[in-house]
């Protein structure tokens, strides 16, 4: 058998397309099978397969709030993220809220994070600002000899520090 | 540093050292990133994109970290030069396309490479020789932590850093480890492999990541899932698999090399004596036969050559690399043969 397509070389590549419940069978060399996967794999990318995910959740009732709801932000709508597969902006998320929590739990398992934080980088950042600036007054409440005012910091300093290994409990619970 | 530098030097992910190296060749960590309150790089406008770009570039400037990086703008490198980044897996395909306002920032070991306004603000990764996830993962976090005393990243406690996929949510990670399974492949038990960890929720791709070939037994393990485990547990995970994975090679390799011994020895010999002997060869043909050769080096059936010498040779036979080299456009043809004139005195012995 020939190929259907360049009708040259020997087809050993047999493959059966359904385009609108039309059946179609094609006898294909390697080269044009190639040429052919290349095409389809054009026709059928990341997006079409996410936004076919986003159809799935779409509530039958809200439709209409669906196509026209957009971002505030940046301006995209649902439609456009159901066309690209790719959000516009950060603030989509929370503008999309309801039918991305859906979509994240097909494409995860999960709708809930469990990793870092960048809040609690800037927390333990904000704690060593906040010690390393007593460190300092304590320093200078000595030097100028106010030691009620020492005392005073020195107590807010074991006060700061006793709190880190608590935070530490419990980051490392969360692992 | 300047793009040309980087041709006499050996990236980290290629040296041939760390753990398990002789079936792990490199692993990777990558992060992804955006900006609060900036619009995706697919979806900004251009005075959004620049200004994306030049703010996280300042804040790089300001990270010990990359101290000693070099920021190398799209627009200013030809397609070679784009395709050189490639092959060195400092840069993704998709980022050599639409090149405004896009740059990508490297160190001098290439350890490290972030690309500004890809799919996302910043994708950043670390690579390292070996089985090595948790090495990557540490250096990457501490770059992560710095760039967020700077920049303050899209994120959700519920559902993690932003980005432009939902795909990539939560922790924005992928973990990739790059393994090199001729026994498997061999002995035909790949594909069993590879529906198992498709199973499991990881991917496979190629040599050149999303969408290329697996070519030359060589094989990207990443993770799929980014949301509803921490970074760590994703790791954990991944070398659980991988582990398995070696165990399975270790064992294909074993059984080939107590019964079909000579049959084993005379594919290899025979893969080095054509590298040593061709005057025309393909950039394919290098890296299967390649891949041989280096199943030689780790059985010790090849003892004059190393590992790292093998690694070098897959890198440096690449087509932009050989154009690199020889400071000239060169066309197929003209590569293949340029290519077997390099193997051959890299091989002479």
């Amino acid at each position: 058998m020939l190929c259907d397509i360049c009708g040259k070389n020997p087809a050993t590549v047999h493959l059966t397309e359904i385009i609108d419940d039309q059946m179609n069978e094609l006898h294909l060399c390697e080269e044009c099978a190639r040429q052919k996967s290349a095409q389809m794999e054009q026709q059928f990318g990341l997006s079409d397969l996410l936004a076919g995910l986003a159809e799935f959740e779409k509530p039958a009732t809200k439709e209409k709030e669906l196509v026209t709801a957009k971002c505030a932000s940046c301006g995209l709508s649902y439609a456009d993220f159901k066309k690209i597969g790719r959000l516009g902006c950060g603030e989509c998320y929370t503008t999309f809220k309801k039918y991305l929590g859906p979509l994240l739990k097909r494409i995860h398992g999960s709708n809930m994070h469990f990793g870092k934080s960048p809040l609690k980088v800037a927390k333990v950042l904000k704690k060593k600002i906040d010690l390393q600036d007593l460190r300092h007054n304590l320093q200078k409440a000595i030097e100028m000899e106010e030691f009620e005012e020492a005392a005073r910091i020195r107590d807010q300093i074991k006060e700061l520090e006793k709190k880190q290994p608590q935070d530490n409990n419990e980051s490392k619970e969360r692992k | 540093m300047k793009l040309d530098d980087l041709l006499n030097h050996t990236s980290e992910w290629l040296k041939g050292t760390g753990p398990n190296s002789d079936i792990v060749i490199s692993s990777r960590i990558r992060l992804a990133r955006n900006l609060d309150k900036f619009a995706f790089p697919h979806w900004a406008n251009k005075k959004q994109a620049e200004q994306a770009l030049n703010t996280i570039e300042e804040a790089i400037t300001k990270v010990d970290y990359l101290k000693n990086t070099t920021n190398f703008k799209m627009v200013d490198l030809d397609n070679v030069d784009k395709q050189f980044l490639i092959e060195r897996h400092l840069m993704s395909y998709e980022h050599a396309q639409k090149t405004n306002s896009k740059a990508v920032v490297i160190d001098d070991e290439e350890i490290i490479s972030i690309m500004l306004n890809e799919e996302d603000h910043i994708r950043m990764q670390v690579m390292q020789s070996g089985f090595n996830l948790f090495e990557a993962w540490n250096i990457i976090n501490s770059i992560d932590d710095c760039l967020a005393r700077e920049l303050t990243f899209a994120f959700l406690s519920d559902w993690g850093y932003l980005t432009a996929c939902p795909t990539n949510t939560g922790t924005g990670m992928r973990g990739s480890v790059m393994l090199h399974l001729p026994a498997l492949v061999m002995t035909r038990q790949i594909n069993r492999v590879l529906a198992a960890i498709a199973k499991l929720s990881f991917t496979t791709r190629g040599l050149y990541g999303e969408g290329t070939q697996a070519t030359g037994n060589f094989f990207q393990v990443s993770n799929q899932v980014s949301l509803g485990h921490s970074e760590e547990e994703i790791i954990g995970n991944i070398n659980g698999l991988i582990r398995q994975i070696i165990e399975q090679e270790n064992q294909a390799r074993e059984l080939m090399f107590s019964r079909n011994r000579a049959m084993l020895e005379d594919k290899i010999h025979r893969s080095f004596g054509i590298l040593k002997n061709a005057y025309i060869i393909s950039s394919q043909e290098t890296i299967e036969l390649l891949s041989m050769v280096r199943l030689g080096c780790d059985l010790g059936v090849v003892k004059d050559i190393g590992r790292r010498n093998v690694n070098e040779l897959f890198i440096i036979t690449q087509p932009a690399h050989l154009q690199k080299r020889e400071n000239n456009k060169l066309s197929t043809q003209e590569r293949d043969v340029k290519r077997a004139e390099i193997i051959r005195s890299k091989l002479k012995i």
